[in-house]
């Protein structure tokens, strides 16, 4: 051993090769962007006064406050709703994976616009909204206009457009799980409840994460279609000073730099969703953002897969 | 032959569509009786494995556990199909261990054997988790109680799928080719568990192309072709002596 120890040869000590065509391409791209970037900042006719005055403005901080709202509570519904219609369209019952089928085929097929509007006027075709058990006294009715205020509408409209593509998601993954899972948890006894929350639903969560993910950011943006329904989010309420103002351009400028700014914060979110959901999975954990940057400062390549965060297959026991 | 056989099949037929895969098995495993079963891929001995806990609906004859029919009660001349809860409590005291073991893969290995008696047994965490250290222990994998299965070799983890099963403590066992997935350098710490089970008086029926394994430990010997049973009995007389031109054609290709 100690023999094989004296024999090893010094560790390699190269040259690197330098990237010529790299750092020319780095430049050039940057140069570009900059440009375009200094063409923008020094418009004569963009007062970046006037965005700074109202990027802290209480009326826009009301927007995004019901911004984050609207997309919270849409995206709820969507989740929610989504989990049931794909585990209905996988139901060995006929009628609840039809419904289902139906359901996802009418709410992705039109336009979520379309839709918001829809549940804004309803009062339009139902003025009034009741409930009532055949044969029997028990009633309940209210006003369409009372029960389904622009807020609820906006957000109706939102979620349940969401679910359709949610319910999709979901589906994928779980028929992403391998049927050998299923097949070992029922021959441990669990019912099929059981074997779908313990067993198959948290290993498609690593499927279902990142699209669900990228629909949340979809719907951050999305909700400003709410502006239809005269819901007083991020981008009503810059429109509204905008037609006050006519400074059109610097209030479109606030309401993208708070969707910026939220998208980001929902991005890092997500990253580590996925380091959670992602436990004892094959890959090692993924770098952390800050650990990533770290690297490519360091070799000015992108991060490969790096091959020392693979888990080494443990050598046997015995 | 005994009252009281642990597994009891009686002319078991079972098609898949078109393709009828097992064409009237007979057979009888006593308590504490290990049988295995050969036979060339097709002859239908996995599908009649898994038909024991009913991941396969038999389709016409006889099959019962421990006394009772798989997947049916007998009222009268009538037979009435069980609900999923009475299946599952069935399946909950025979233990499987598959090809690819199975392992849930977002579970450590101790959170793999307490699962079922936890969620199946409501057993308490200290109670399962104290059956699951012994058991882990007896696999021979103490020092990886809290290791996740991607991170096993996979004679490891098919020894902690026998040590899940296990857990639930079943009257019977099925093996269904446990080393058939595995470096050949690692079948031998399967079967020495599987080998250990066998002395303590567990009942097992081991679905494998192990011959060394059936003939040292196996209590009875089933040679299935073209799903039918062509030769049983002894391992040695099977082995050693076979009757059967068919049985000899295919341990000369094994052996």
């Amino acid at each position: 051993m100690a023999d094989a120890v004296r024999r090893r040869p010094a560790a390699i000590k190269a040259v690197p090769v330098r990237h010529t065509g790299r750092w020319v391409a780095a430049v050039v791209v940057l140069a570009i962007a900059a440009g375009i970037l200094y063409t923008f900042v020094t418009a004569p006719n963009l007062k970046w006064d006037v965005v700074r005055h109202y990027l802290f403005h209480r009326l826009i901080l009301q927007g995004v406050v019901t911004t984050l709202e609207l997309t919270v509570l849409a995206m709820l519904i969507g989740i929610v709703l989504g989990v049931v219609l794909a585990v209905m369209r996988l139901s060995p019952n006929p009628v609840m994976s039809w419904v289902s089928w139906i359901y996802i085929w009418f709410f992705r097929g039109t336009p979520v616009l379309v839709q918001i509007f829809f549940w804004f006027n309803l009062a339009l075709v139902l003025p009034h909204i009741g409930f009532g058990i055949p044969l029997t006294s028990i009633q309940w009715q209210a006003n369409t206009n009372t029960l389904v205020p622009a807020f609820m509408a906006a957000t109706l409209g939102l979620g349940l457009n969401e679910a359709a593509y949610m319910a999709e998601i979901v589906r994928a993954g779980l028929i992403s799980v391998e049927h050998g899972q299923t097949e070992a948890a029922q021959a441990l006894g669990m019912t099929r409840s059981l074997v779908m929350r313990r067993i198959v639903l948290p290993q498609a969560m690593r499927v279902i994460i990142p699209p669900t993910g990228n629909e949340t950011i979809s719907m951050l943006k999305t909700s400003s279609l709410a502006f239809v329904a005269a819901v007083p989010e991020l981008f009503t309420r810059s429109q509204q000073i905008a037609s006050a103002t006519f400074e059109v351009i610097e209030l479109a400028i606030v309401a993208s730099i708070w969707y910026l700014a939220m998208t980001s914060i929902l991005t890092i979110g997500q990253y580590y969703l996925e380091r959670y959901f992602g436990r004892g999975s094959q890959r090692g954990l993924p770098l952390t953002p800050l650990q990533r940057f770290r690297r490519m400062l360091v070799t000015f390549h992108a991060p490969p897969p790096a091959p020392e965060e693979l888990p080494v297959l443990l050598p046997r026991g015995h | 032959m005994s009252p009281n056989p642990m597994v009891k099949a009686e002319a078991v037929h079972k098609s898949f569509g078109r393709l009828e895969v097992l064409r009237g098995i007979d057979l009888e495993v006593q308590p504490k009786e290990v049988m295995c079963m050969i036979g060339p891929s097709g002859s239908g001995k996995s599908t009649f494995l898994r038909c024991i806990n009913h991941l396969e609906k038999i389709d016409a004859g006889r099959l019962s556990v421990d006394g009772e029919l798989v997947g049916y009660r007998e009222h009268g001349d009538k037979l009435y199909e069980l609900r999923d809860s009475e299946v599952c409590q069935k399946r909950s005291e025979i233990g499987m261990v598959f090809q690819r073991f199975n392992l849930f893969p977002h579970m450590t290995a101790l959170d793999n054997v307490i699962e079922a008696p936890m969620r199946v047994k409501r057993e308490s965490r200290a109670v399962a988790s104290e059956r699951a250290h012994k058991l882990l222990e007896r696999v021979g994998l103490a020092d990886k109680v809290n290791v996740y299965p991607n991170h096993l070799s996979g004679g490891q983890q098919q020894r902690v799928a026998i040590a899940r099963a296990l857990a639930m403590q079943p009257k019977l066992m099925l093996f269904d080719e446990p080393t058939s997935a595995l470096d050949p350098e690692l079948v031998g710490e399967v079967l020495d568990v599987m080998r250990g089970l066998a002395e303590d008086g567990m009942t097992m029926v081991v679905v494998t192309h192990e011959i060394g394994f059936a003939r040292e430990v196996g209590d009875s010997l089933v040679f299935m072709d073209g799903g039918v049973i062509v030769e049983a009995g002894n391992p040695r007389d099977v082995l050693g002596n076979p009757q059967e031109e068919r049985t000899r054609s295919f341990l000369s290709k094994v052996l």
